[in-house]
């Protein structure tokens, strides 16, 4: 049998850290990058007396993220403690929710090839980050950093409804598109603020029974996420092709070789010993307070989506990409408020921009310019300023050294070359040190001509204006 | 008078008379201590330098108007779970025996806030776990009516220290009856308040949902006086109830006219001893002549309690211990191959046999396949013990029952038979499983001289009802001025 006699099924455990200034049950800061052990207090380090007091914004930052993937919300809710021993759970137990979540019961809707689909999640429950343990090449040791100790997390399951690896990537592109447009999360995938635990299984094809599952821990790229699940269904498939059974395990996605490893023996199988948190009084929320966080909600990308359609006639592609991140989206709509030129904007960030985040593994929130700074780009084009092969130019400068366009052309002395004295000067002395091209061009060779402002450019190093240059050889051409 | 032997209250009348200065008071107790302690073996760490500097130092701020307050420069014991800045805090474990807290407790920032000089840190069983002290791990407090005898546990150093006259009021915590219990024992008034009414920010935890910080004192007007300081709302602890601020002093007006009293048959069953029921009786009596109502009648909550007290109480403590691990401020064994020694033989080392044998049975009630039978379960008694004590109170205002089957019993006569030692906070543990207040007042002595407790019971946040109906009852007995600790040895 072949892959195409397999079903694969797959579930997804997402952490999204949540954006809020402080800790989930202390005052310290969130901030990313900073020296170890500097966001830290009696409580987060879990000093003997200390107890938790929980964050309101963090309830309301899950309640939020729970209208926006449509979830019931829990009017009475509570934490509960996950019991293991690890040396950056500085407590001993995590601070989770167990048989309460905040959230359970809604659905991502993804676009697939076979059209929309519903992806139902399971719940949305608040929790703890854990520190973070650096090893130590001087002593040889581990040494234990707990800012990040207590950062607020939002567990988000799904339900087992993901069929490929290209459900997956829609799925969580989608869902992370949700969790910037209602600002309750960066989503920085590469400092681990939104990762994933995958859970793989492959049935074949009008089996009843789901097949046995194994999970990859903390994903945090589409790449590898895709590598990962392509690699684990083969595997899976291999083993039972070959009368084997998959045994249910917890893998670790090598990416160097390409190969899944199992993590733990299975003798370590944890026993967290869920148990309500004594610490912390239950989450009561009354129907006021959800009704408020619902009027609150911002306008969410599939209806941002149908407005670029019909406002500004983009096509469905151009408006998914754009779309499929806040950042992206908020860089288009200001950027023209600004230049009032939204073809021209659609293109900068479908083709230039999303070229240089893709090349430099670049995040869209990480774009060090603002829309203020694209619109002000794209007048300089349309006024004439200077010429889009060197706004090119300047939209490299501008994520290389991000400031104002005008300052960058001002600077690099890019403005275009609009002067008629100017360009003719050139014109003339291009001609006259390419006498044969002007005699092939004379001969019928149009390309010649092309030759030639190509040349003009060169001695303007790019700044001639290319329509008034190439009318001036025209003209001159023709005497 | 010697000038330990006065209560605070007494304290305040003569250091605003002039007639004493705060010098000479901390002088008096940091002397006994010198005195005492070897016999006593109440503290962990002595403060008594630090003390008399303190009391020069506020001495010449009250002289200077800069500090008012009527307990300015009153010393106090602290019980060793209780965080103080820059003191150790040990627990009277070997795994925090080198531990300085980083911050202060709440209900330390208040007594430093009033100016009270810290006498020292006193000892109690290892984390709590305990009734007679001698699970401590530097060593047993002894008993100062006889030193042969437990001070009771596990504030045993808080009660020994009150009762000896080398603090004149302690803060100590109540778990299953850990203030009450050695209050009992050592003749003095020991008040665990309704759960919530006391921060238990910088309490080092055993049970969350049972732990309550409460005053040891000589009488009960002290009583009311240190829960006016410690209790009250903070914003550290979201299990303290945000609620009006009381004077407890205000209620003491001695008068029981009326009052109905409760006595639940079955805290007087077999297993009490003889001569404690015999005092009990004759408590009623002198209530009655008060012009109370006593009424017998059934509660039977006890034994169901006891083994739920147990399996929450280590379950909680099996995960708040957990942080204990050898990584950061605990004791760290000397060598170790990988973390999973490192952890093993760290908390092996670290803790004592009867803080392991409290994480093994919370850790076995909780795990999976176990948890609806145990800690459920006890939850669910939990409830129909709540359950009880309402449809109780509103019969009654106030429950009388003993503090302890027995009176203080022979140092090494139980420690090695925990579930005798369990049985022995039948009468208190109730009392933390519904969240209750309760206080224990001296109610006579026994042949052999030792003190016997009384246990007053009273309708959450009622703290006024029972501290007036204890008062009523010492302004009658009058046992301070009849009985006095002798240090038998």
């Amino acid at each position: 049998m072949s892959r195409e006699d397999y079903e694969v099924i797959i579930g997804l455990e997402v952490h999204a850290e949540l954006s809020t200034k402080t800790k989930i049950f202390c005052s310290c800061p969130t901030k990313f990058g900073a020296a170890p052990n500097t966001q830290t207090c009696p409580i987060c380090m879990a000093m003997p007396g200390t107890l938790p007091v929980l964050n309101e914004k963090v309830v309301e930052y899950a309640v939020k993220a729970g209208l926006a993937t449509n979830c019931e919300i829990s009017r009475n809710s509570k934490n509960d403690r996950k019991n293991y021993f690890y040396p950056d759970l500085p407590k001993a137990y995590q601070i989770s929710q167990y048989d309460k979540p905040l959230c359970e019961h809604g659905y991502v809707e993804i676009d697939t090839k076979e059209g929309k689909k519903k992806i139902r999640l399971t719940r949305i429950h608040i929790e703890e980050d854990a520190g973070k343990l650096n090893h130590d090449e001087f002593a040889g040791g581990s040494l234990v950093d707990l800012n990040r100790a207590g950062v607020p997390l939002i567990e988000i399951v799904s339900e087992p409804d993901l069929r490929s690896s290209e459900e997956v990537e829609a799925y969580l592109r989608k869902l992370k598109a949700i969790l910037e447009y209602i600002e309750v999360s960066d989503c920085k995938m590469q400092e681990g603020s939104y990762r994933a635990d995958v859970n793989v299984s492959v049935r074949k094809k009008g089996d009843q029974k789901l097949g046995t599952r194994t999970e990859m821990k903390n994903m945090n790229s589409f790449r590898s996420i895709t590598r990962a699940i392509e690699y684990e269904i083969d595997r899976q498939i291999d083993v039972i092709e070959d009368g084997g059974e998959v045994e249910q395990e917890t893998l670790r996605w090598d990416d160097v070789s390409g190969k899944t490893f199992p993590m733990r023996d299975k003798e370590d199988a944890q026993d967290y010993r869920y148990f309500p948190d004594p610490d912390l009084v239950a989450i009561k929320l009354s129907e006021e307070y959800i009704e408020n966080i619902k009027n609150t909600l911002p306008e969410l990308p599939e209806s941002r989506k149908e407005r670029y359609l019909k406002e500004y006639g983009l096509s469905e592609k151009d408006a998914n990409i754009i779309t499929s991140s806040k950042y992206l989206s908020d860089l288009f709509e200001g950027a023209i408020k600004v230049c009032n030129n939204p073809k021209a904007v659609n293109n900068w960030i479908i083709s230039d921009i999303s070229r240089i985040l893709n090349e430099t593994e670049m995040e869209p929130i990480e774009i060090p310019f603002d829309s203020n700074q694209l619109g002000k780009l794209v007048i300089l084009i349309d006024k004439g300023t200077i010429s889009s092969s060197i706004a090119k130019k300047v939209l490299v400068e501008m994520f290389e050294h991000p400031r104002d366009p005008e300052d960058i052309i001002d600077e690099k002395g890019w403005v275009q070359i609009s002067d008629e004295g100017a360009i003719k000067e050139v014109v003339l002395k291009v001609l006259e040190a390419n006498p044969q091209s002007v005699a092939d061009y004379k001969g019928g060779k149009d390309k010649a001509l092309g030759f030639l402002v190509g040349q003009a450019m060169k001695e303007t190093r790019g700044k001639a204006n290319p329509q008034m240059l190439n009318q001036m050889f025209l003209e001159e051409l023709k005497r | 008078m010697e000038i330990t032997e006065l209560t605070v209250h007494e304290l305040q009348e003569k250091l605003k008379s002039k007639e004493l200065t705060i010098k000479d008071v901390t002088k008096a107790y940091t002397d006994r201590i010198a005195e005492k302690e070897k016999d006593v073996q109440a503290f962990v760490t002595v403060l008594a330098e630090d003390a008399n500097k303190k009391a020069e130092e506020m001495q010449e701020k009250i002289d200077n108007g800069e500090v008012k307050g009527d307990f300015a420069g009153i010393p106090i014991g602290i019980k060793d779970n209780i965080c103080t800045k820059g003191i150790k805090t040990t627990c009277s474990s070997k795994m925090l025996e080198n531990f300085v807290s980083p911050y202060d407790a709440t209900v330390m920032e208040k007594v430093n806030q009033e100016g009270m000089i810290n006498l020292g840190k006193l000892n109690m069983d290892e984390f709590a776990m305990g009734g007679s002290t001698e699970y401590s791990y530097f060593y047993p407090t002894k008993n100062p009516w006889n030193l042969n005898k437990v001070p009771g546990g596990s504030s045993g150093g808080s009660a020994a220290a009150v009762a000896s006259n080398m603090v004149p009021w302690a803060l100590g915590s109540d778990t299953g009856g850990s203030i009450r219990e050695p209050a009992s024992f050592c003749g003095v008034v020991g008040l665990k308040p309704t759960y919530g009414l006391v921060s238990r920010y910088g309490l080092v935890a055993f049970a969350s949902s049972l732990d309550q910080i409460g005053p040891i004192t000589k009488d009960v007007r002290d009583s009311a006086m240190l829960l006016n300081i410690i209790a009250g709302h903070d914003k550290k602890d979201t299990t303290s109830v945000d609620m009006e601020k009381k004077d407890y002093t205000a209620c003491l007006k001695g008068d029981v006219k009326g009052l109905k009293i409760g006595v639940p048959k079955e805290f007087y069953a077999e297993g009490i001893n003889e001569e404690v029921k015999a005092k009990l009786y004759e408590a009623m009596d002198r209530y009655k002549t008060l012009g109370a109502e006593v009424e017998e009648f059934s509660l039977d909550i006890a034994k169901y309690s006891l083994a739920s007290y147990y399996i929450i109480a280590c379950a909680e403590a099996s995960s708040n211990l957990g942080r204990f691990d050898g990584i950061r401020y605990t004791y760290r064994t000397g060598e170790f191959k990988n973390l999973k020694e490192l952890y093993k033989k760290s908390r092996s080392e670290g803790f004592g046999p009867e803080v392991k044998r409290r994480i093994i049975l919370g850790t076995y009630v909780l795990s999976s396949g176990y948890y609806d039978a145990y800690y459920k379960k006890a939850q669910q008694v939990r409830t129909l013990v709540m359950n009880e004590f309402n449809k109780a109170f509103e019969k009654y205002n106030v429950i009388l029952v003993p503090t302890s089957p027995t009176v203080a019993f022979d140092i090494g006569s139980k420690s090695n038979n925990p579930l005798e030692m369990y049985l022995a906070d039948i009468c208190t543990v109730s009392v933390n499983i519904a969240g209750l207040p309760g206080i224990s007042i001296p109610c006579g002595v026994d042949k052999e001289g030792m003190p016997i407790g009384m246990q007053l019971i009273g309708n959450k946040f009622c703290e006024e009802t029972i501290l007036n109906t204890a008062y009523a009852f010492e302004q009658d007995l009058k046992f301070r001025e009849n009985y006095k600790p002798e240090f038998k040895k």
